[in-house]
């Protein structure tokens, strides 16, 4: 999930902030004004590019790496992209896979992963509840726990969530997610 | 000629175009020359630019309004109290501009310049948001530069419905139906939410639109004088009579 607020200069505007890069492949970009859309449209392009010239799409694996040696690249240049990234797509042989990278080009395989300040609140709640062979509402649940809590605590106030599946026949979308009232 | 948009403005292409063919064997990427482009060095600023500015605009059922305040200010002098902050692009798009405004003037000329190319090579004009995305993509390249263009794109497509984009020189593009940008946009931005509505009347809605930019220019030092509306439909865009701030406040 992501939460789709985006601060332009202290006021808020609504940005989708999750980028299809295939028919099973989604990438989640946040960080520095602009970057995260060039960064993300620049890799769905090429993406998009290499299955017109290849005939087949790049896996998950493939594509996280592709995006990883980009990010990498681009680092030590005079125009490093400052976008913190999570990858989620399915594969036909492997299954599900979730990839974690930073602006700092490191990648991680996870089983669950988030960035920003909310991740401090909400890691501790994957680590506690998350089973690797939770039923799809089960997983809706453990988001709502995690979005209350950031309800709760987090100092910038999130007042909607879009929600995303990926499962074998593709991406879904879900119902938003809006913590209700304060506590 | 046949030298891609995006490009303007950058030195010394090639030294990035031949670097980054060699790194990609397997997957070669497809680059518009020149990308990643080298930074021109930073040249240093004649003295302190100020960027103080209210525009405005947004969407309801009679098209688009465009609204800005008309004071150009350097530091603490104004230097134009008569300025032209709305400049229109084509016959159906219009946009306001807010930073530099020699920045905003240059580019929003070669937007327009580009807009026109490619009505005259597809034979169709870009969408507003095909030129918000290429005005986006002309000015990523100076992003940590001096630069500072902050705009809203607000136009009509194909005939068919209102559009208003905006775009920022740190690369920023949003689609939505209602924008202030500038210093005084917090204080336009209080009096728009509270009144902005789909149903409102063209005269309504303009009416809103200088009392916004007024209560702007009231609290904002670097916003005043007077106020510019533009409103576009599909018959294209149309100048209302710049009227001063004060006076329109005093006699609604």
């Amino acid at each position: 999930m992501t939460c789709s607020i985006f601060l332009q200069n202290k006021y808020v505007m609504y940005q989708d902030k999750m980028f299809k890069l295939s028919d099973k492949i989604l990438l989640l970009c946040v960080g520095e004004a602009g970057d995260t859309v060039q960064f993300a449209e620049y890799i769905q392009k090429n993406i998009q590019l290499y299955k017109m010239r290849n005939g087949y799409e790049l896996s998950p694996t493939a594509a996280a790496n592709f995006t990883r040696k980009n990010l990498a690249d681009y680092l030590r240049s005079r125009t490093p992209y400052h976008v913190n990234l999570l990858l989620a797509g399915f594969d036909e042989t492997d299954g599900p896979g979730l990839y974690f990278m930073d602006y700092l080009s490191a990648l991680a395989k996870a089983p669950f992963a988030a960035h920003g300040y909310g991740a401090y609140l909400t890691l501790s709640i994957l680590d506690r509840y998350y089973r690797p062979d939770l039923t799809r509402d089960e997983a809706v649940e453990l988001l709502k726990k995690c979005i209350e809590e950031l309800n709760k605590r987090l100092i910038i106030n999130l007042p909607s969530f879009s929600v995303r599946l990926i499962d074998k026949d593709g991406i879904h979308d879900l119902e938003k997610l809006v913590p209700v009232g304060a506590k | 000629g046949s030298e891609s948009p995006i490009q303007f403005g950058q030195i010394n292409p090639n030294i990035a175009s031949n670097f980054i063919n060699t790194l990609h064997q397997d997957l070669v990427l497809s680059f518009p020359p020149g990308f990643p482009p080298s930074c021109s060095p930073s040249v240093p600023l004649p003295f302190t630019m100020s960027h103080g500015t209210t525009t405005l605009a947004f969407i309801f059922q009679g098209g688009v309004i465009a609204a800005a305040d008309t004071r150009s200010s350097c530091n603490g002098l104004v230097a134009c109290p008569a300025s032209q902050k709305i400049l229109p692009v084509h016959s159906h798009l219009v946009g306001t501009t807010s930073g530099t405004s020699a920045d905003c003037a240059l580019w929003k000329r070669i937007l327009a310049r580009e807009l026109r190319l490619y009505q005259l090579r597809h034979g169709r004009r870009l969408s507003t948001a095909g030129a918000a995305k290429l005005l986006a993509h002309m000015l990523h390249p100076f992003k940590g530069t001096e630069l500072c263009v902050a705009a809203t794109l607000c136009g009509w497509d194909g005939g068919e419905r209102p559009s208003l984009y905006y775009v920022c020189s740190d690369g920023t593009r949003l689609q939505g139906e209602l924008f202030s940008v500038g210093s005084g946009s917090p204080y336009a931005y209080s009096v728009l939410d509270g009144g902005v509505r789909w149903g409102l009347t063209v005269e309504e809605a303009t009416s809103l639109a200088r009392q916004a930019v007024y209560r702007a220019t009231h609290r904002d030092a670097y916003s005043g004088n007077c106020v510019d509306v533009y409103h576009i439909t599909s018959k294209g865009w149309a100048r209302r009579d710049r009227e001063d701030a004060e006076f329109k406040s005093q006699h609604p």
